[in-house]
């Protein structure tokens, strides 16, 4: 259940998805294509209209003079008031003068034009000829005719003599826009044309500058990932002089300094251990030469006075108990140096169990219920270390009776073998639950104390040792308050049923 | 079992003073015969000379200044096949007891050791040493000639020394053919160990024991390994 989790929470950390949305890379070509496309439009519709405009200004000019010119030339030597056709006439001289646009001459209620085919009614408006007749110059309007575009012309006829009296005759010049608008449409034609392959290289160039940004980012961010994953000598290549590779350096600098102090605090760790482990070796040999000694005490102290006969006891009760002290701090020294080994075989657990109980005469104190049949590959002195810590503190400082329980439990996470061991004391308190496999930790120090019973006798470092020798195995020891009060101890052991299984 | 004529005597090589001095302190008042040695070197001058003869037992302390613990052990072997040596260790150190039975250790004690734990081993290695009292009688096993009584052993008729307790091993498995032993009722009847033995010890003496025995040790006639059990004797 949670065994799988580190190792899945590390590789979700490791593999995030790539972002599609919202991501910088998408940002940046959407800016980078919204840009283009707005210079483009803009630059086009400035130029498109500057260039219309310049186009029908000269065309009206054009028109306007070249009509001008015309009329002046061929009015000059004409009879008022005309008839029709001298009107025709005149309508199409003017008209043969100015590239045989579509003329059209008034005169009152006379009307001519030079192509009789024409219809020309709709293209001169009544409100231009309201403006040609009425004002003194030449007035110009554009027309949409049949979905195209014209310029009428149109200037009233004026006498060349002294006041320039109106003379009533009026001349309309059409002029077809076509080709002009043609011109322009070509212009944005051409303008739509190039946009498209405009966009599509901001798109390019977009991308090149995000690749340019997040490839940097990306190798960052993956060096970050690792070292928040434990790899302390992550780094990340500089190039570059930009910001980001400022960013880089600091990245770097912040992990070199994090590896410098997490190695001192590992170096001054190893330095505490290595301490331990010397001093309980350095201890060993005096206490070698004590502990051999001390049984000639212990043997002759009934024919020693009273006082001495006691210290001579007692220098034997503590010459042990400092022995098995040093015994446990080596034991777990060896542990944190990762020295300790496991000697697995098969083995049968209930009497290893059995065995455990009966080298310590526990065997008439405790009710063990000890299927048959259930091997794991284990290393015995082991097992017998841990059995021993824990019914040895249960019969301490727990109320009996103490049950010591074998089974084989199958869970999600496979088959596990659990011996549990209870008892009916008052039960650990919550917070003493959380400390009781600390070194040195003792939930209730007078009662440990007090208790002089010999054989077992913790160094405060028992369950400690217990729990290390669990997880050799690949197990656990858990604890917890029984139904009917009192703790629980419960030793978990993977169940490995083949030889060789066991490292 | 009643030892008739000399105290056992045993030799005790151990550098720190004090050890040796305890160690010498308990083993005379149980009735053992002392000598001393402070460093390998002596140990061995001691075997040599004409007095050496008397030593039944060698305890030795494999961390010794000099010639360290395993190649006194090994010189001792070459010496005396039948010797019995007990080595002193720290627990623990595995590398170094596997290394020791290698060399042809045939117990070891932790120290620090009390007096009787100590007492006992020595006197269960000197018990293998004895001659059984079974009526005599030699069992010829495929060219291997086992004499219960007299404790020899000849293979092709050539003579092979064997260790006590390589000995015992080989006539506790030979005394049933075919019989699987595990380790740890071998660890009872040969080492006088509690359950809870090391059943390196067994191994280490199988592995001497093809060693010398045995014409390829990889692919052993005599001493056949059970897998997940232990021992037997055969089938030849």
């Amino acid at each position: 259940m949670s065994r799988g989790n580190g190792p899945e929470r590390a590789a979700g950390a490791r593999w995030r998805p790539r972002r599609l949305i919202g991501g910088l890379r998408t940002r940046l070509v959407v800016t980078f294509v919204v840009v283009a496309l707005i210079s483009a439009v803009t630059a086009t519709a400035l130029a498109y209209r500057d260039a219309r405009t310049a186009v029908l200004q000269r065309t009206q000019n054009t028109a306007v003079n070249d009509l001008r010119k015309r009329v002046t030339a061929v009015a000059a030597d004409f009879d008022l008031p005309p008839d029709q056709r001298a009107l025709s006439r005149l309508a199409a001289k003017v008209s043969d003068g100015i590239g045989a646009r579509l003329v059209v001459v008034r005169y009152q209620d006379l009307v001519a034009t030079s192509d009789t085919l024409a219809d020309t009614r709709d293209r001169i408006s009544t409100e231009l000829r309201a403006a040609v007749h009425t004002g003194k110059g030449a007035r110009f309007q554009r027309v949409m005719w049949r979905g195209e575009p014209y310029l009428t012309v149109g200037m009233p006829v004026a006498y060349a003599d002294g006041d320039r009296r109106t003379s009533g005759l009026e001349v309309y010049a059409i002029t077809d826009l076509r080709a002009e608008r043609d011109d322009t449409a070509a212009l944005l034609d051409s303008v739509r044309a190039g946009t498209a392959p405009v966009v599509l290289l901001a798109a390019v160039l977009a991308l090149l500058a995000a690749g340019t940004v997040l490839r940097p980012v990306r190798k960052l961010s993956r060096a970050t990932r690792e070292l928040a994953t434990g790899d302390l000598g992550s780094r990340v290549a500089v190039t570059g002089h930009d910001e980001l590779a400022d960013l880089a350096r600091t990245f770097n600098e912040t992990a070199d300094a994090l590896q410098a102090s997490d190695a001192e605090l590992r170096d001054q760790e190893a330095k505490a251990r290595r301490f331990v482990a010397d001093v309980s070796h350095e201890l060993r040999t005096p206490l070698a030469a004590m502990t051999m000694v001390a049984t000639v005490l212990e043997e002759d102290a009934d024919q020693l006075p009273p006082d001495a006969a006691r210290a001579a006891r007692t220098v034997g009760a503590e010459t042990a108990r400092l022995s098995r002290l040093v015994e446990d701090l080596m034991e777990i020294s060896r542990f944190d140096a990762k020295a300790a080994r496991l000697n697995a075989g098969e083995t049968d657990l209930a009497e290893t169990v059995r065995a455990s109980l009966a080298l310590r005469g526990w065997t008439d104190r405790v009710r063990a219920r000890l299927p048959e049949g259930v091997r794991a590959v284990v290393d015995r002195r082991r097992i017998d270390v841990i059995v021993a810590n824990l019914v040895g503190n249960a019969l301490r400082h727990g109320a009996p009776p103490v049950t010591v329980t074998l089974a084989t439990v199958t869970g999600a996470d496979g088959e596990w073998l659990t011996l549990e061991v209870a008892d009916h004391g008052p039960g650990l308190p919550p917070e003493a639950r959380e400390r009781v496999f600390d070194r040195f930790y003792k939930a209730d120090a007078a009662r440990t104390r007090g208790a002089a019973d010999d054989s077992g006798q913790g160094s405060g470092l028992g369950t400690a040792i217990a729990l290390e020798n669990a997880r050799l195995h690949g197990g656990t020891i858990e604890v917890a308050d029984g139904p009917h009060g009192g703790a629980v101890f419960t030793l978990r052991l993977p169940a490995r049923r083949t030889e060789g299984g066991a490292g | 079992m009643v030892i008739i004529g000399p105290m056992p005597h045993v030799l005790l090589i151990e550098d720190d003073a004090s050890v040796r001095d305890g160690m010498e302190l308990v083993l005379r008042r149980h009735g053992y015969g002392v000598d001393t040695a402070a460093t390998g070197e002596q140990a061995l001058a001691l075997l040599a000379e004409e007095g050496g003869a008397r030593i039944e037992l060698a305890v030795l302390d494999l961390m010794l200044p000099g010639m360290d613990g395993f190649e006194v052990c090994r010189r001792i072997r070459a010496r005396s096949a039948t010797l019995p040596v007990i080595m002193l260790t720290a627990r623990g150190d595995d590398a170094d007891i596997v290394t020791g039975l290698e060399a042809g250790a045939d117990d070891y004690v932790v120290k620090p050791v009390t007096a009787p734990v100590l007492e006992a081993r020595i006197r269960a290695a000197l018990r293998r040493a004895e001659p059984s009292g079974q009526a005599r009688e030699a069992d010829d096993l495929a060219g291997l000639v086992i004499d219960r009584a007299g404790l020899t052993v000849t293979k092709h008729g050539v003579p092979v020394a064997l260790p006590p307790s390589e000995l015992r091993l080989l006539l506790e498995l030979s005394a049933s053919p075919g019989r699987v032993f595990s380790r740890e009722q071998l660890l009872e009847s040969i080492w006088d160990h509690t359950f809870l033995g090391d059943s390196r010890l067994v191994d280490a003496a199988v592995a001497r024991l093809r060693a010398k025995l045995e014409d390829t040790p990889g692919k052993p006639r005599y001493v056949q390994t059970v897998r997940g059990f232990g021992y037997r004797f055969g089938p030849l």
